[in-house]
């Protein structure tokens, strides 16, 4: 080492030589490169950019020169102990990348492994299809009215222009309930809802009435003696028989595609007049696109309207009502009513929690 | 209503090369639904008429058997061996020659039988596919047809019947006369009314006394009498053929004609045994305690409300039900052969007779008919038309003039307006589409103002107001006219809240694990006495069902219990293990009732019966109920698996109380079908709402349930309407966090200690989580230690150390003061 003041001529301090400085960059590149993972790197580096290594024990050096040499030798020194330091970082990176592949690699786990520790449950497809329903009437303006399903006699009958000697009171297939003179049934269909619902206020009336009822029939794979209907009543001004097709398509079209459609054909209902049974044209239909038949509708009959206090004068009406398994059937290709009222729940999730 | 085109063809013109798809399509847009198209049964090959020339008796044989000689149009008759014995030499029959195939791929060949060559067979009706009827061959008659001629144009077999559902407002479409009035109508062809007959210049005095005491019951009765039948007649080929057709069985000559003319002109007629008759006929309602013995042979008790005809015997018919025993037409087959009757023709009230056929259970075609309104215009038409038969096939004469007994009003007319169809359709029928639609259906239409009197034809007893009429309108027209339109409501409110949280409690246990399982409402006494309910326990009082599907489930359910452990199982007998079901739904609640009176229906009750109506109706709480057996979290490659308890089920009542938006407490309960320690008693606010945990050991063995299923069930009813809730100050300093354990009393009710520790904290908890509850030799005997997380926050400030420690000690104070002590 020269002291400070000696005078001195670069070439003669060797550690600050052209060689001496390559050759100490070629080393570390080396050592650096051949450094296989991050320990081994770590264990190179003081020996070459450390406090010891050859290229900063040469910038001690630089002191000793005078200014002209200094700065030529400085500017060569900082060359490549930048070059060094930049192979330095190169190598740093690129195996703390393959490092992080690897740990990466090895957290790896089995994706497709089954982790159904609470599984799901399911509500009945047609509770999902009586919500679907009132929802698309809701979407319309309509309310959705409740009713009893033990019901008064009155109301399920008489109200509804079904008097006590009416051939269609004996073909309901009516569940009475005792006593004999108890006034009352199991509702044998949701239309004393529109009863109600027609006591209960003035128009404008727009409701659905989605629910349970009951008719004497043996349970078979056609045949259920408690099932579902959703029941719908229009009371304003106006209301015609166009307003009631136009009511029922929309509804076919929002359940059924938008290629659904409904058909008619006379039929008889004590509670409307004129009164209609309907097909509904369903296309996605596993038989092939067909007619489907599907509930009956009409339009308030005066006499029901004069009954629940409604001025028939004023306000014409229509209703009508459909067979929610029914359109479970067709819909979701069910081949037997048993499936529908039988519980299982290998039906039940099939339909998911939502439907 | 069975209706053969040839029948139909005789009556309307239709139109050359109609098919069958087209009529179907008219009719169902008629409104008569289509239940069936009959076609004849398919038979090939040589059916020929054929003349019976010779019978040869064989016998040696086990039964006795004949050989005939039968004429079928060739050079020579064919030798045809026959079982049957009911035709006689001259007789015309049916002959399946060698070469046809009858239906069921029976093939006839010539064969040897009973050592004679049969060279075809004589064929009964059933062998024809063409009726039930086995009792012998078919007899065609002695004339009328050649022997040879083909046989099919004669049996009808190139004929379709239509089976045609006809609604219970059209009573004119039992019959031949109303369907063919329509079909011409819609077809528009032009068409021959049956009832528009000639009636014969009767004379001499009235055939028989009679008085109605009823008129309001009975408004025309009408009655011919006839004498030289003969008993022996049999009916003309061409009418069985009808009735068989429609399904009407073949009785006797007399029985036969009655029911043709039903059939054609929709009136039900009766014949009595003429000689049988004491006396002037009386029709008037029963008295009490009077009997009749009915055709069927049956001894019925009469009531008040029962329409008799009576003779001085008392009475001989239920009118328009059922005809008396005493006075039934006899033929020579049974011994009592009838040679004169009287013929009866009415038009009853229609309620009255639904009533009747109610109380005696007895349908019939003449009660289907008269229930749904007869023509009181053709009761004598119908008699002349029956007589004419009968004269013509029985040899009978009619003897005087008829028995008219007629109190009708006269008729009524429906004002109008001529633009309400098009108001109702929404369709701009013209005036005279209106017109001439109801023309169409038999009505006169009268005014040429905008208000219209319409006359119903007498046949529609159903048209009373104009709403009837635009329904005439509107089937005339088609309702493919109709256009779609979809009319606008006004704007709605959505869900109520009840409704909102039905739906959130049904997705929030599905959401939990529980899969809806839906059951009929129907319950017995085994079921509840399968659930151990004590003899006063409320659910027992149950409503029952007159008429239940099964003797063992009368009941309507109080609980939704029985129907949700009847899925359980059901699904476990079908190799589930693992099942966790929920159902939601309607329970009736027996109790002291009041009687739902009946009001009148012309215009709204008062407030006060519309009151006692409602009043009348039990309330129906809407339940939730769930069971679960097996594991709620199954095992896997995790580990093991957590098998379903008690918690489970008292976890549900907190998830829908949760999904209701209600805060639920729990207590230790007591209740029937609950395992008494392990029950939980579930409130809001301190009403009771429910009850949760694990079933009685002994219910589940009575069940065959698992041990240790699991049940919840509350009243989703008495959830209060959940106000809105109110948003909690979202404190952005940092929380204090500590856990802190407790020894308590072994039975000390995890729930009240935690409200203890609550209350002590104060205001600054955030929040307070059981995370550990330890028993065991560390710890004093009958005791337990409960472990609590503990999270301290305060909304404006960062809590101080020495804060923390205040509410702690607090905290171990309050739990001192209950008997805990904090664990070291």
């Amino acid at each position: 080492m020269s002291g400070a003041n000696d005078p001195y001529d670069p070439k003669q301090v060797a550690a600050l030589s052209q060689e001496s400085l390559e050759g100490a960059l070629t080393l570390g590149v080396a050592a650096f490169s051949n450094a296989a993972d991050l320990e081994q790197l770590a264990a190179v580096r003081p020996d070459h950019l450390g406090d010891r290594a050859p290229l900063l024990l040469a910038r001690r050096e630089l002191g000793a020169l005078p200014p002209a040499a200094r700065s030529d030798a400085g500017k060569r020194l900082n060359s490549v102990l930048g070059d060094l330091k930049r192979a330095y970082a190169e190598r740093l990176t690129q195996l703390e990348a393959e490092r992080d592949a690897r740990v990466l690699a090895e957290e790896r786990v089995d994706v497709t492994l089954p982790w159904d520790r609470t599984p799901r449950g399911a509500r009945h497809p047609l509770t999902t299809l009586t919500d679907r329903i009132a929802d698309i009437f809701v979407g319309m303006g309509y309310e959705v009215a409740d009713g009893p399903e033990l019901e008064a006699e009155w109301l399920n009958f008489d109200a509804l222009n079904i008097g006590p000697d009416h051939p269609s009171r004996s073909m309901m297939d009516t569940f009475f309930v005792a006593p004999e003179d108890s006034g009352l049934v199991l509702r044998t269909h949701t239309s004393p809802v529109q009863a109600r619902t027609m006591l209960d206020r003035q128009p404008p009336i727009y409701v659905v009435a989605p629910g349970r009822v009951y008719r004497t029939d043996e349970l078979d794979a056609t045949h259920l003696p408690v099932f579902h209907q959703v029941e719908g009543l229009a009371i304003d001004k106006g209301l015609t028989m166009a307003h009631l097709r136009g009511t029922l398509d929309h509804l076919a079209r929002q359940l059924f595609g938008p290629d659904a459609r409904t058909r008619w054909r006379p039929h008889f209902f004590p509670f409307t007049e004129p009164s209609a049974e309907f097909d509904v044209w369903f296309p996605e239909h596993r038989d092939g696109p067909q007619w489907v038949e599907w509930g009956g509708c009409g339009m308030v009959n005066p006499r029901v309207l004069r009954a629940c206090g409604i001025d028939a004068d004023q306000y014409s009406g229509f209703a009508f009502g459909m067979g929610i398994e029914r359109a479970l059937q067709f819909r979701s290709a069910v081949s037997d009513m048993h499936d529908i009222a039988e519980a299982d729940i290998r039906f039940t999730k099939a339909f998911g929690v939502e439907q | 209503m069975k209706v053969p085109v040839s029948w139909l063809a005789e009556l309307v013109d239709l139109p050359a090369g109609i098919t069958v798809e087209e009529l179907d399509t008219a009719f169902v847009r008629l409104g008569f639904e289509v239940e069936e198209i009959v076609r004849p049964p398919a038979t090939t090959g040589p059916l020929v008429v054929g003349k019976v020339l010779e019978i040869e008796e064989l016998t040696g044989f086990k039964k006795p058997i004949r050989y005939c000689q039968v004429e079928v149009g060739e050079s020579a008759p064919r030798g045809i061996v026959c079982g049957a014995r009911n035709f006689a030499v001259g007789d015309l029959v049916v002959a399946a020659l060698p070469g046809a195939v009858l239906p069921g791929d029976f093939a006839i060949a010539a064969r040897t039988t009973y050592d004679h060559v049969s060279d075809g067979m004589i064929c009964s009706v059933r062998e024809l596919g063409i009726g039930e009827d086995h009792a012998g061959i078919l007899v065609l008659g002695q004339e009328g047809f050649e022997p040879g001629a083909p046989a099919a144009d004669v049996l009808g077999l190139d004929d379709v019947v239509f089976d045609l559902d006809v609604t219970p407002d059209r009573g004119y479409a039992m019959s031949m006369r109303g369907i063919a009035r329509d079909l011409a109508g819609v077809l528009g062809v032009s068409w021959r009314d049956p009832a528009d007959l000639p009636l014969p210049d009767w004379s001499g005095a009235p055939a028989w006394e009679v008085a109605v005491a009823d008129p309001e019951r009975c408004d025309r009765f009408s009655l011919l009498a006839l004498e030289g039948l003969d008993p022996a007649a049999p009916s003309p080929w061409a009418l069985r053929q009808r009735l068989a057709q429609c399904g009407v069985r073949s009785i006797s000559l007399a029985v036969d004609v009655t029911n043709y003319v039903m059939l054609e002109l929709g009136q039900p007629m009766h014949a009595f045994d003429r000689d049988t008759v004491r006396g002037p006929i009386t029709v008037r309602t029963a008295t009490a305690g009077e009997r009749l013995t009915t055709l069927d042979g049956v001894d019925r008790a009469l009531t008040d409300d029962d329409l008799l005809i009576t003779d001085e015997s008392g009475p001989i018919g239920m009118a328009g039900v059922m005809g008396g025993a005493s006075t039934e037409i006899g033929s020579t087959s049974d011994g009592r052969a009838t040679t004169a009757v009287l013929l009866e023709a009415a038009h009853w009230e229609p309620a009255g007779i639904s009533r009747g056929v109610r109380r005696h259970r007895l349908p019939s075609e003449a009660g289907k008919r008269f229930e749904r309104g007869t023509d009181p215009e053709v009761t004598v038409v119908a008699l002349a038309r029956a007589a004419g038969l009968l004269v013509e096939h029985g040899g009978a004469r009619v003897v005087g003039a008829p028995v008219d007994v007629d109190t009708r009003e006269s008729g009524y007319g429906i004002a109008l307006d001529v633009s309400l169809p098009a108001r109702i359709a929404g369709v701009p029928y013209a005036r005279a589409q209106v017109v001439e639609a109801l023309e169409a259906i038999g009505a006169t239409v009268d005014g040429d103002g905008d208000t219209v009197r319409v006359t119903p034809p007498s046949w529609r007893g159903d048209l009373l107001e104009p709403a009837d009429l635009v329904e005439e309108v509107v089937r005339f027209r088609g309702f493919d006219e109709i256009p779609s339109i979809l009319p606008t409501a006004p704007p709605g409110g959505g869900l109520t809240e009840r409704q909102r949280r039905r739906r959130s409690i049904g997705r929030a246990l599905a959401d939990a694990g529980y899969v809806e399982a839906p059951a009929f409402p129907f319950i017995g006494t085994p079921q509840l006495d399968a659930l151990g309910l004590p003899e006063d326990d409320d659910r027992r009082r149950v409503n029952t069902v007159r008429n239940p599907l099964s003797e063992e489930a009368p009941a309507l359910r109080t609980t939704l219990l029985p129907g949700l452990l009847a899925s359980l199982a059901r699904n476990l007998a079908r190799g589930q293990r693992d099942v966790a079901l929920f159902e939601h739904g309607s329970v009736f609640p027996g109790g002291e009732r009041t009687t739902a009176p009946l009001p009148g229906v012309d215009r709204r009750p008062d407030d006060t019966t519309l009151a006692a109506l409602l009043g009348a109706v039990p309330a129906q709480p809407w339940h939730v109920a769930v069971a679960l057996t097996g594991q709620r979290e199954p095992r896997g490659w995790w580990g093991p698996g957590r098998p379903a308890e008690w918690a489970d089920a008292i976890q549900a009542a907190r998830v829908v109380a949760e999904a209701a938006g209600a805060e639920l407490t729990v207590r230790a309960g007591e209740r029937a079908p609950w395992h008494p320690g392990r029950c939980a008693e579930l409130l809001v606010g301190d009403r009771v709402v429910g009850y949760a945990g694990e079933l009685h050991p002994k219910v589940c063995e009575s069940l065959g349930l698992p041990p240790r299923t699991s049940v919840m069930e509350l009243d989703g009813d008495a959830f209060p309407v959940p106000t809105v809730p109110q948003a909690p100050p979202i404190s952005t300093f940092p929380p204090v966090l500590f856990d802190l354990a407790f020894v308590v009393a072994g039975d000390q009710s995890a729930a009240e200690f935690e409200a203890t520790v609550r209350e002590a904290a104060g205001e600054l908890l955030e929040s307070l989580r059981l995370f550990d509850v330890y028993t065991g030799p560390s710890l004093p005997e009958h005791s337990k230690s409960l472990a609590y997380a503990v999270t301290l926050r305060a909304p404006d400030r960062t809590l101080s150390g020495e804060e923390a420690a205040e509410v702690r000690e607090r905290v171990i104070a309050a739990a001192r003061e209950q008997g805990a002590e904090l664990r070291g």
